[in-house]
């Protein structure tokens, strides 16, 4: 019997996770896939928003100012790339002057500290590369990028070196309510909890309908976007936004905390959650990013992807209880990630309410560091390198990613089991030859260290196995 | 005093050329720096036949034609660091390499050889829409898994592009037991040498789809298929041409990108027809006393071209430590005319020039009945010709001393087609 039970370990899920392991609770996480923040939060724009968009009063405004910090602290303590650049929203029209005007007044409302409307030279110094039809920007400078699978991997692995069990591959398929618990059924077992948190990202709707009768409607929606290589990853120094119309806040174009560009994502409604790419999509973020600068190199493209948000028909995050003791973080879309930490303790707050005994952990440990061998400076790698010769071989070159740090990710407290799983932890294989190079490297050392075939080994989710069998057999 | 003469980048086919030319040239303290295990490069994995006509006068695998060199190399007191990345070059030629071995260390030099070769462009340059399920990988990395490793990445396979490392693959993964279904080219004709085509498509009954694409790659974890369609003059896909093909894999062979990272941090000029360093004559760039050879300053068809360009890097290096040339003469620089798609070198210094340059270049488009113009202003300075010409195949022509004397400044190669 557990405390509490959290279903799905996004960013959400995590940030409970880690809010929830500062109290003496017993958490259990459950997570549908292989790994965890394999849905909405690994395929998305990377922002922490400063927290003008939302309309005030909302939980999305609260709870997105109130995110942002505690998402800064969270990175710092665990580890996390995040890089404070500030972003700028754009207009070239004067009815977009009035969108700003207004946005501003909303920001200053929702208590976004240092938001300022820009003009002329003091715009283009700070950013030369936007269009000539701009003719001012909203300045904010708290907005931030963030490395969001790492973001939520860095809680999950905190909460769980503080004693959160999280068994991944879980996919829940019923709850059942017992006299004063939860059941949670997967396919091979069930789990009972005294509180249940619904973090289930673009399933939180089917989850709530497990446990109480339809309250709100999830209409996935897909963004497609582009990495643009290095060599670009220093066109835009901020986050630029267009103006936000009806469907969103619009294509961007960003510096990302690795290096590179990022730019997306378009907006559609998508069937289940599917993330392939169009071409239509990926032209028409191309088009849009052009309006707004004008020379970003989409030819430098390394990766396009597209994620689906879970857009809900409520507008604002759905955070309530949809039966005793069983809450749901629902509808959680854009400023989502930026929220996520202050969801979090939202949530575990709400449960406190309702007698979860939310005492502090007084062992609780924030802390988690990688090694990142390319950022030491050449004492520091001479001394890995000395105490750990691993540290010596670079198996990712486009990144510099070393085997000491592949194996460093594998003896975490929450181990990948694929290929890609490698890659969110260290960034092997997200470079420019995207894992042409060091992928059969990786699958080499995944195979001699997890001690299987390497038939086994696979790209992300069961069944993308990477090699279908071996040449020779060893009978013939 | 520099810890070296020379330092090599890279132990591939032009490194180990390269070297082994300055060291014959008279160069005595030289180092390779080689990332892989061994060096030989690309050639490890390309089992198949059909190097060294050029150099060797037969036909040798790739590793027998590293061999070759590793032999030669044996016989110097040239060293080789493996297992060992280059993470910087600087102007000054330091260079900056970590290693298991050594650590990390700032080795200083004389002369700098950067052999870097190149890498494959992926899914992620070209936009292929669809899902991203395993089962896409590049021409080369295939090639990796099958004959270094020994495993199978495909059973049913649709190729996109016909490079040659495609092509190669095509009848790799065909006589492995793999079943190659197509292999789609976006352009109205192949990439890869003519040889390739028939003895790697032609001869397993592979169909070659001409002005065709990969719409979309279909499949949640595992490619499932792929939707192909007929392009029209602007490579735009024809509606109603489309169709599917059931595969599990897709191979990649879309280009080669020089792999030039070093030499950009570096702050040596690149020229962005090739993505390579701007040469002089003798493969040195536009930083004295860094030269650059192979697949670094220009994709090549044949590794056998590959030696001869390193060797005159390698022995350009040796000359310029103990032969130093201080003649001062006109530099021309080499503008690219119709139907040129670049040329390497990009200048020459005619002080360097002993009997003949020697001007490679690549045209954009099939060409047939043609000459090629070399022109310096007005004037015509030579003109060749040629029965035909593809952007598949690299062409050279070798222009007299006496004659480059005429030119002023600039050089201009063009083609002109000529009606029959």
């Amino acid at each position: 019997m557990y405390d509490v039970i959290i279903i799905g370990c996004g960013v959400i899920g995590a940030a409970a996770a880690y809010t929830l392991s500062k109290t003496n609770c017993s958490v259990l996480v459950l997570e549908a896939e292989n790994d965890v923040a394999s849905g909405t939060t690994k395929a998305n724009s990377a922002i922490l928003h400063a927290g003008f968009d939302p309309k005030p009063g909302t939980l999305m405004a609260r709870l997105n100012v109130r995110g942002v910090t505690l998402a800064k602290e969270i990175c710092s303590e665990l580890d996390v790339p995040c890089c404070q650049c500030g972003s700028l929203v754009v207009a070239t029209s004067d009815s977009e002057m009035d969108v700003l005007e207004e946005l501003l007044k909303q920001g200053i409302q929702n208590g976004v500290p240092g938001l300022e409307i820009l003009t002329g030279e003091k715009l283009r110094h700070k950013e030369p590369n936007i269009s000539k039809n701009v003719i001012a920007a909203l300045w904010a400078p708290t907005a931030a990028i963030v490395s969001p699978w790492e973001y939520a991997l860095a809680m999950a692995e905190c909460s769980v070196m503080n004693g959160a069990v999280l068994k991944r591959d879980k996919r829940v398929v019923g709850i059942t309510r017992r006299d004063d618990y939860w059941e949670i059924h997967t396919k091979e077992e069930s789990f009972c909890g005294h509180f249940v948190i619904n973090a289930a990202g673009i399933a939180s709707e089917t989850i709530h309908n497990m446990v109480a009768t339809s309250t709100f409607h999830i209409t996935p929606t897909r963004g497609q976007y582009y990495i643009l290589d290095k060599n670009e990853g220093s066109r835009v120094s901020s986050v630029v936004f267009p103006c936000p119309t009806k469907e969103g806040k619009g294509v961007l174009v960003a510096p990302t905390v690795h290096g590179n560009c990022i730019v997306g994502p378009s907006a559609e409604s998508v069937q289940g959650d599917d993330t392939s790419n169009t071409s239509l999509g990926l032209i028409s973020v191309a088009e849009a990013a052009r309006r707004i600068v004008p020379d970003v190199n989409l030819r430098a493209s390394i990766r396009n992807f597209a994620g689906v948000r879970a857009n809900s028909d409520r507008g604002d995050f759905i955070i309530e209880f949809a039966a005793p003791g069983f809450l749901d973080l629902a509808g959680i879309k854009s400023p989502g990630l930026s929220a996520a930490a202050a969801i979090g303790e939202l949530a575990v707050k709400m449960l406190g309410e309702q007698g979860l005994d939310v005492e502090n952990n007084s062992h609780f440990v924030s802390h988690r560091h990688r090694v990142r061998f390319k950022n030491l400076t050449t004492e520091e790698k001479n001394a890995l390198i000395q105490e750990n010769p691993q540290y010596g071989r670079v198996i990712c070159r486009c990144e510099t990613i070393t085997e000491g740090e592949i194996l460093d990710c594998l003896h975490t407290s929450i181990p990948p089991v694929s290929v890609d799983g490698v890659k969110r932890r260290c960034n092997a294989g997200m470079g420019r030859c995207q894992g042409g190079f060091c992928g059969p490297r990786i699958l080499e050392i995944l195979s001699r260290e997890l001690g299987v075939s390497p038939t086994q080994i696979l790209q992300e989710h069961d069944g993308s196995n990477i090699i279908l069998e071996m040449t020779k057999q060893e009978d013939c | 005093m520099a810890d070296y003469e020379l330092i090599v980048v890279g132990g591939g086919p032009a490194g180990l050329a390269a070297a082994i030319a300055a060291w014959d040239a008279g160069l005595h303290r030289v180092m390779i720096i080689e990332r892989d295990r061994e060096v030989g490069g690309i050639l490890n994995q390309c089992i198949h036949n059909g190097f060294g006509l050029h150099v060797f006068g037969e036909e040798l695998t790739g590793p027998e034609y590293a061999a070759r060199f590793v032999e030669a190399l044996n016989k110097t007191g040239i060293e080789v660091l493996c297992d060992a990345m280059v993470l910087e070059i600087t102007q000054d030629k330091a260079v900056c390499v970590v290693s298991r071995e050594q650590g990390y260390q700032v080795v200083k030099a004389n002369s700098i050889i950067l052999a870097m070769g190149c890498r494959e462009r992926t899914r992620g340059a070209i936009g292929t829409p669809g899902t991203r399920p395993a089962g896409v990988f590049t021409a080369g990395a295939a090639q990796r898994y099958v004959n270094i490793e020994g495993m199978m990445p495909g059973k049913r396979i649709v190729i996109l592009g016909s490079g040659d490392i495609g092509l190669i693959m095509a009848r790799r993964m065909t006589l492995e037991g793999a079943k190659v279904l197509a292999c789609v080219e976006l352009l109205p004709y192949s990439g890869g040498l003519n040889r390739n085509i028939v003895q790697c498509l032609e001869d397993f009954n592979i169909p070659l789809y001409l002005s065709h694409t990969i719409l979309e790659i279909h499949g949640e974890n595992r490619v499932t298929g792929v939707t192909i369609a007929q392009v029209d003059d602007n490579r735009k896909p024809i509606p109603g041409t489309e169709s599917h093909i059931e595969c599990d894999t897709v191979l990649l062979s879309v280009g080669l990108i020089p792999e030039n990272e070093l030499t950009r941090s570096a702050g040596i000029p690149i020229d962005p027809r090739t993505n390579g360093p701007m040469v002089y004559e003798n493969r040195e760039t536009m930083i004295p006393g860094i030269f650059a050879c192979g697949n670094v300053l220009q994709v090549h068809d044949l590794v056998d071209y590959v030696t001869k360009e390193s060797q005159t890097a390698g022995r350009a290096a040796a000359d310029y430590i103990l032969r130093p040339c201080n003649q001062r003469g006109s530099i021309l620089e080499l503008q690219n005319g119709t139907g040129i798609g670049y040329t390497v070198p990009q200048r020459i210094r005619l002080s360097h020039i002993s009997e003949k340059a020697e001007i490679f270049f690549r045209v954009r488009a099939p060409m047939g009945n043609s000459r090629i113009v070399v022109t310096s202003g007005d004037d015509l300075i030579a003109s060749y010709k040629r029965e035909r010409m593809a952007p598949g195949e690299m062409e050279v022509i070798r222009i007299p001393k006496g004659l480059l004397k005429k030119a002023k400044d600039s050089l201009t190669v063009s083609i002109q087609e000529v009606s029959q």
